[in-house]
C-alpha cells in the first residue's frame, strides 16, 4: 500500500468538507470574529484539498512508474510513464 | 460568545470550556478515526509473519520511517509540553530542539545507525544481547517495557482529562474509545500500520496547529509583535509572576547571552548544565538509544534507508518550534496584556465548597496581615497562608489581589458576597501551562476548523499511545517472552503472542491512565522514571558502540550503577523552596539532613542525567578493564565501530549521503543557535 492514497485521500475530503463549510458560512460575520474575521474554514479548507490532491497525484504517478518498469502497456500519456 | 470582557477572564474560559461542537466537527473527528482504522485493515493482508508485524519486514521506504521517527514522539509531551514550556521559559526552549535533537539525530544516522540496522538485532534490548550478554538485556528491557506503558498510560490520561475539560467529555469514554482506535489498527496491521498512520498523524498535526500560530501572530502583529511582546514579559516578569525578579528584556528571547548563571534566566540553569545535562546526556540518551523511535528506522528497507531516516526527521524538526513552541510564546504575550486580549492562560481546577468560608476568611485575615520585606515576598507569604486553607496550589499574583481586595473592603457578611469571594479563589488556581495550546486552539478556532484542531490533539495522543505499544509488544515478545518464556517455538505463535502483547499492553496502559488519576503529581513521577531510565543507558550504547574492550559485566554493572545514582541524586537534592517528595530530597530528609538546593527543576533533571551518565559510563569503563572480554573480535564485528568496515555511500547522490547532509544540517542548527544568540 502506498500510504500517499489514504493520506491524499484523507485530506482532500477533509478539504472539501470545510471548504464547503465555510462558503455556507461566510456571511457569519460573529463566527469569524475569532480567526481576525479571515474566513479560515474557506482558505485552509482550500489549502488542505490541494495538499491531498498533490499526494494522490504523487502516488498515482508512483503507481504508474511502476507499471510502467513491469513493462505494462496500459499506462497512458502524462507522468511516469517512461519514453 | 461576547463575555470575554473586563475582568470575567475566568468566567469567559469556564463558559468556553462548556463549548459544545457542530457536527461537522464531530464528522471530522470519525472521518480521521475511519482513516486510521482503514489503514490497518488495508495492511492486515500483508501481515504474514512475525517480522512484518514488528519490524515491518523491514520494506518501508525512508521518507515515511523518517516522518514517523518525529512523529512517534509527537505525542503529548511534544505537543502539549512544549508549548507550555515555550510559555514558562520562552525561547530557551529552542535547546530541547537545535541544541539537543538535531544533533543527537545526526549522530545516530552517521555513527550509531548502522550497528541497529547492520546487526540484524530486531530490538534495542536485543543489541545489548548481542554486543554484552543476556542479563544487560533483561536489565534493559525490563525498564524500556515499563516505561513504554507507563508513558502511553499517562498520554491517554493527559488526552480523556483533557477532553473532559474542554468538552465536558466523560473521562471514560474518550480514554476507553481512543484505545480501542488505536488497538483495532495496530493489531491488525502491526508496526507497519502505526508507522503508516503516524505519517498520516503527522500531516493532521501540522495543518490542525498550523492556523493557531498564524492567526495567533496575526492577533499579536507577527514576529515583531511577538519580539516586542516577549521583551515585556522578561521586563516585567516578577509582576507577572512568571520569576522573583524581573529578568530583563532578553530573558524570554535570547537564547545563550542569560546563561552566565541561574538567577538570570528563567529556567534557572547556567549553560554547562545545560550543554552537558540536555544537549548531551538527555537528547542523545533518547535520540539514540529509545527503542521508540529507533525501531521506526529499524523498520526501513534499507541500510541507506535506515541511515536516512533520522536525516529526514532532522529537516522538520528543526522548524518544528514554530509549530510547538511559538503558541506558547504567542500565549504568554497575550497573557502578559490580557486586558487588551483578552486572554490569560487557564488556572488549575480549585475544589472550594461554600462550607469552607470560615477557614477562608480566617485565612484571608491572617495573610491580609502579611507584611514581607516587599511585594514578592509579602505574595509568596499569603499564598502559602491561602493554600493551606483551599488545599490547592494558587496563582500568586491573583492571591495578591484577593487579598488586597479583602484588606479594602473588609470582608463581607452576607452569603452571596462571600460566594463572590470564593469564586475569585476557585478561579485563582495555579497557571495550568499543559492547557496552552488547547486554549489557544478554543480562542481561534471556528466550528470546522475547531474540529480539525481536537482531531490533531487526537492525533497527537494515539501516535504516541501507538508508539509505545508496538515498541511494548516488540519488547515484550522477542526480548522477554521468546528469551524466558517460549523458547523456539513457531513463528505464528510469536505472531500470536505480539497480537496478545498489544492488547494487554493496551489494557495496562488504561489501567496506568486511571492509576494516573488518582496521583496529581503523575507527571512528575513518569518524568522521574524516564529521567532515571535515559541517562545510564545511553552510556551502555556508547560504550557498547565505540569501544571494544567493553565487556558484559562492565555493561551491567555500570547501567545498575548509573541508574542508583540517578536514586541517590534525586533523594539528595531538591529544587530550593520544595518540600522533600516525589520532587527529590527524600533521602536527605529520612537522614535528617538538609538536600543540596537547585534553583530549578530543570537544573536539578539536567544535572541528575549528567551524574548518572558520567558514573554509569566510569563504572562500565572500570569493571571492563577488570573483566575478561568473552567476545571474540569476529562475534564483535558489525556491532563495534573499530571492527566494522566502514558504511559505502559512492552510490548514493552527494547530498544525500549522512556524512554530508548531517553536518549541513548542524551548521543550520549552529546559525539558528547564533540568530536566537
Amino acid at each position: 500500500m502506498d500510504i500517499r492514497n489514504p493520506i491524499g485521500l484523507m485530506f482532500l475530503i477533509l478539504g472539501l468538507l470545510m471548504a464547503g463549510w465555510g462558503l455556507i458560512t461566510n456571511d457569519n460575520a460573529e463566527m469569524y470574529a475569532k480567526s481576525a474575521g479571515t474566513n479560515i474554514n474557506l482558505w485552509w479548507g482550500l489549502l488542505m484539498a490541494a495538499f491531498g490532491a498533490f499526494m494522490l497525484g504523487l502516488a498515482i504517478c508512483a503507481a504508474r512508474k511502476k507499471a510502467a518498469a513491469s513493462g505494462d502497456k496500459s499506462c497512458g500519456s502524462g507522468c511516469g510513464c517512461s519514453k | 460568545m461576547s463575555l470575554a470582557l473586563g475582568g470575567h477572564l475566568a468566567e469567559a474560559a469556564a463558559a468556553a470550556s462548556r463549548v459544545s461542537l457542530h457536527p461537522l466537527d464531530y464528522s471530522i473527528m470519525a472521518l480521521y478515526c475511519l482513516f486510521v482504522i482503514g489503514i490497518g485493515f488495508a495492511l492486515k493482508k500483508q501481515m504474514k509473519s512475525s517480522a512484518d508485524f514488528f519490524l515491518s519486514g523491514r520494506s518501508i521506504p525512508a521518507w515515511v520511517t523518517g516522518l514517523a521517527f518525529i512523529s512517534a514522539n509527537l505525542g503529548a509531551l511534544e505537543v502539549m509540553g512544549m508549548a507550555a514550556q515555550g510559555a514558562k521559559y520562552g525561547m530557551l526552549t529552542t535547546h530541547f530542539y537545535w541544541l539537543g535533537a538535531i544533533p543527537a539525530m545526526v549522530f545516530l544516522a552517521i555513527f550509531m545507525m548502522p550497528f541497529y540496522y547492520g546487526s540484524k538485532a530486531r530490538s534495542a534490548p536485543e543489541y545489548l544481547k548481542l554486543r554484552f550478554d543476556e542479563k544487560t538485556r533483561c536489565l534493559n528491557s525490563i525498564s524500556f517495557a515499563l516505561m513504554t506503558l507507563l508513558g502511553s498510560g499517562i498520554s491517554m490520561h493527559v488526552l480523556a482529562d483533557t477532553l473532559r475539560q474542554l468538552l465536558g467529555w466523560q473521562y471514560d469514554t474518550s480514554l476507553w474509545v481512543s484505545s480501542v482506535v488505536v488497538l483495532a489498527y495496530v493489531l491488525k496491521g502491526g508496526l507497519t500500520s502505526a508507522i503508516y498512520t503516524e505519517v498520516l498523524q503527522f500531516f493532521l498535526i501540522i495543518f490542525g496547529f498550523a492556523p493557531v500560530v498564524i492567526l495567533g501572530l496575526k492577533e499579536i502583529g507577527g514576529f515583531s509583535g511577538l519580539t516586542e511582546g516577549l521583551k515585556q514579559v522578561g521586563a516585567r516578569s516578577a509582576e507577572l509572576g512568571l520569576a522573583d525578579k524581573n529578568l530583563g528584556e532578553g530573558a524570554w528571547l535570547s537564547i545563550w547571552s542569560n546563561m552566565g548563571s541561574t538567577d538570570t534566566n528563567p529556567m534557572g540553569i547556567e549553560w554547562a548544565g545545560m550543554v552537558f545535562g540536555l544537549g548531551f546526556v538527555l537528547s542523545f540518551g533518547y535520540w539514540c538509544t529509545n527503542f521508540l523511535v529507533v525501531q521506526r528506522a529499524m523498520a526501513a528497507d534499507s541500510m541507506k534507508s535506515a541511515r536516512r531516516t533520522p536525516i529526514i526527521a532532522a529537516m522538520p524538526k528543526m522548524v518544528f518550534p514554530l509549530l510547538v513552541i511559538v503558541p506558547g510564546l504567542i500565549a504568554i504575550v497575550l497573557h502578559s496584556q490580557s486586558d487588551k486580549f483578552k486572554y490569560e492562560i487557564p488556572g488549575k481546577e480549585v475544589k472550594l465548597e461554600a462550607a469552607a468560608w470560615p477557614k477562608v476568611a480566617t485565612a484571608l485575615k491572617e495573610a491580609a496581615a502579611i507584611e514581607g520585606k516587599d511585594a514578592i515576598e509579602t505574595r509568596k507569604a499569603q499564598t502559602a497562608v491561602l493554600n493551606k486553607a483551599v488545599g490547592a496550589t494558587l496563582d500568586e499574583v491573583k492571591v495578591a489581589k484577593i487579598v488586597a481586595a479583602a484588606k479594602e473592603t473588609g470582608l463581607p457578611e452576607a452569603a452571596d458576597k462571600q460566594e463572590v469571594v470564593l469564586t475569585s479563589i476557585r478561579n485563582a488556581g495555579e497557571r495550568d501551562y499543559n492547557n496552552v495550546i488547547s486554549s489557544l486552539v478554543f480562542k481561534y478556532c471556528p466550528t470546522g476548523l475547531l474540529g480539525l484542531a481536537l482531531t490533531a490533539l487526537m492525533a497527537s495522543f494515539m501516535s504516541g499511545m501507538a508508539g509505545n505499544v508496538t515498541a511494548f509488544n516488540t519488547v515484550w515478545t522477542y526480548d522477554i517472552y521468546q528469551s524466558y518464556f517460549g523458547k523456539n517455538k513457531s513463528d505464528e505463535h510469536y505472531m500470536w503472542m505480539g497480537r496478545v502483547a498489544t492488547t494487554v499492553g493496551i489494557v495496562l496502559s488504561i489501567a496506568l491512565a486511571y492509576v494516573a488519576k488518582q496521583f496529581n503529581n503523575v507527571m512528575d513521577m513518569a518524568q522521574l522514571v524516564f529521567g532515571f531510565v535515559n541517562a545510564p543507558i545511553f552510556a551502555t550504547f556508547l560504550m557498547g558502540m565505540f569501544w571494544k574492550r567493553a565487556t558484559g559485566h562492565g555493561a551491567f554493572v555500570g547501567l545498575l550503577c548509573g541508574t542508583m545514582t540517578s536514586a541517590l541524586f534525586h533523594g539528595c537534592t531538591l529544587v530550593s523552596g520544595g518540600t522533600p517528595g516525589v520532587k527529590g530530597g527524600w533521602l536527605a530528609a529520612i537522614a535528617g539532613k538538609e538536600p543540596v538546593r537547585f534553583a530549578s527543576e530543570m537544573a536539578q533533571n539536567f544535572w541528575l542525567a549528567s551524574f548518572a551518565f558520567s558514573v554509569g559510563l566510569i563504572v562500565t569503563i572500570v569493571v571492563s578493564l577488570a573483566t575478561k572480554q568473552k567476545k571474540t573480535d569476529e562475534e564483535l564485528t558489525g556491532l563495534v565501530y573499530s571492527l566494522t568496515p566502514k558504511q559505502k555511500t559512492a552510490d548514493e547522490a552527494w547530498i544525500m549521503r549522512p556524512a554530508v547532509a548531517g553536518p549541513i544540517l548542524l551548521l543550520v542548527a549552529a546559525a539558528l543557535n547564533l540568530y536566537f544568540w
